[in-house]
């Protein structure tokens, strides 16, 4: 007598899905990950010590988990906020005020990218205990600080959107310093002779004006919403592939005896 | 070396080095001696078109997206505005009428100055305290004195002056555009200060 979870795993539409047997062979367990597009950048086989979570921290990992979050509810939070000067205060406090679960999903994505900013540091700061930035993985190194210059930045375009007092001023504070861009800022070295003003240098194009208004406001949003998470979403494909390619989670040397 | 090998010449005195045959004319090779930019066959000319165009296209539409992110127009209050007539200013008052602006205006015995309301420590927007006699930043605690020298806060230096002038109707105009820095020695400048007695 065979089961119908048997018949439906030995039916077409099954294994037109899964292309390998589920059975717990150790073949089986690699194909699980080898033939998952979702899957496959994650080795096939880990060293034992890469599972010890007081070598890793597991922080890669959970920032990642968080990154996730916050693109799930940075998604359902869209459905309710226009980024314009008219609409963007009065949307936020619609979402804290009458939307049900408003809050809750705006608070889990505020408070996901306040950490999503510490475990990315404190991952930074286990890659550095470790000696994990070392050869061969000194270009993976580069890539994490490109991410976490991204995850600074999706973290300030985001305290703009809310559009009160704070936000603005706290851009306006944070836009300042790029008037002082060497040769792309009008107040910075070079820039005056390189023909910069306050209408035509780096902090115009952040801005969209010479002031922190309406413009900002839309280019901010877009940063945030769409520019930043996709430039973040390649590097971070490039920055796991490469944990594999260059030779998997770093360890104790099992070359030298002393070990 | 045996003639046999060397199919090419039945001589039967072979030379060491046989000289080569002369190369057979083709159109689209170059002449032998010709070292220019031309020197270039007619599949590596297509190719090399293609390429120039591929590159060409993602230039220019780099160049014009980003040329796109520099707005034209801009929807901000203007620079240059008319405040009133000189009169309408009392002695020693420093005037928020143009506060949202960005501006204050202060009428002193010889005259007239106007200071630009951002604090030169982080750009933030300070407040006029009248009963303390003088400016304060809310955000880092910059103060200046009411002819806008820093005395306490983290700020570095004074605040600027914004170009003041009479207009052609006899009011007073505030231009802020141009700005006049303390610590270069522009307050001495025409145009920061706007010499009135009434």
């Amino acid at each position: 007598m065979i089961s119908p979870m048997q018949k439906f795993r030995e039916s077409e539409v099954y294994k037109s899905i899964f292309r390998h047997k589920y059975d717990d062979t150790q073949r089986n367990r690699a194909l699980q990950i080898v033939d998952n597009v979702f899957l496959h950048l994650h080795p096939v086989r880990i060293p034992r010590h890469a599972t010890n979570v007081g070598f890793t921290w597991g922080m890669g990992g959970i920032t990642f988990l968080l990154f996730l979050i916050l693109t799930l509810t940075g998604v359902i939070l869209m459905f309710y906020y226009r980024p314009t000067a008219q609409y963007a205060y009065e949307d936020m406090k619609y979402l804290m005020n009458d939307v049900a679960f408003g809050p809750f999903v705006r608070n889990m994505h505020r408070w996901a990218a306040h950490l999503m900013v510490i475990t990315v540091m404190l991952h930074m700061f286990r890659v550095f205990l470790t000696g994990s930035y070392k050869p061969p993985r000194q270009f993976n190194w580069v890539i994490g600080v490109i991410l976490l210059v991204l995850t600074f930045l999706l973290s300030f375009t985001g305290y703009l959107l809310p559009w009160d007092q704070l936000s603005i001023w706290a851009v306006t504070v944070g836009t300042n310093m790029a008037r002082a861009t060497p040769l792309l800022g009008h107040d910075g070295p070079f820039g005056l002779e390189l023909g910069m003003k306050i209408d035509n240098d780096i902090r115009f194009v952040l801005l969209g004006g010479t002031q922190v208004g309406p413009p900002t406001l839309l280019r901010f949003y877009v940063g945030h919403c769409i520019f930043l998470p996709l430039i973040a979403s390649i590097f971070m494909v490039v920055h796991f592939w490469r944990i594999r390619k260059d030779g998997g989670i770093s360890g104790p040397d099992t070359t030298k005896k002393t070990f | 070396m045996t003639t046999e090998n060397n199919p090419q010449t039945n001589n039967p005195s072979p030379q060491i080095t046989p000289t080569p045959l002369p190369r057979k004319a083709k159109q689209d090779r170059a002449p032998e001696n010709d070292p220019g930019l031309w020197r270039m066959g007619r599949k590596s000319f297509f190719s090399f078109s293609a390429w120039l165009a591929f590159f060409g296209f993602i230039g220019i539409s780099t160049i014009g997206s980003l040329r796109m992110m520099f707005p034209r127009i801009l929807f901000e209050p203007s620079k240059k505005f008319k405040v009133g007539l000189p009169e309408e200013f009392l002695i020693g008052e420093v005037s928020e009428k143009f506060i949202d602006k960005g501006v204050w205006i202060i009428r002193e015995q010889g005259g007239f100055y106007a200071l630009i309301a951002i604090c030169t420590h982080l750009g933030c927007a300070p407040r006029w305290l009248p009963t303390e006699n003088k400016f304060k930043c809310a955000c880092h605690g910059s103060g200046y004195y009411k002819n806008g020298i820093n005395f306490e806060g983290p700020t570095p230096r004074p605040l600027e002056r914004a170009a003041i002038g009479l207009a052609d109707n006899g009011e007073l105009e505030v231009d802020l555009s141009l700005k006049f820095k303390y610590e270069l020695g522009d307050w001495v400048k025409e145009d920061s200060f706007y010499n009135y007695v009434a």
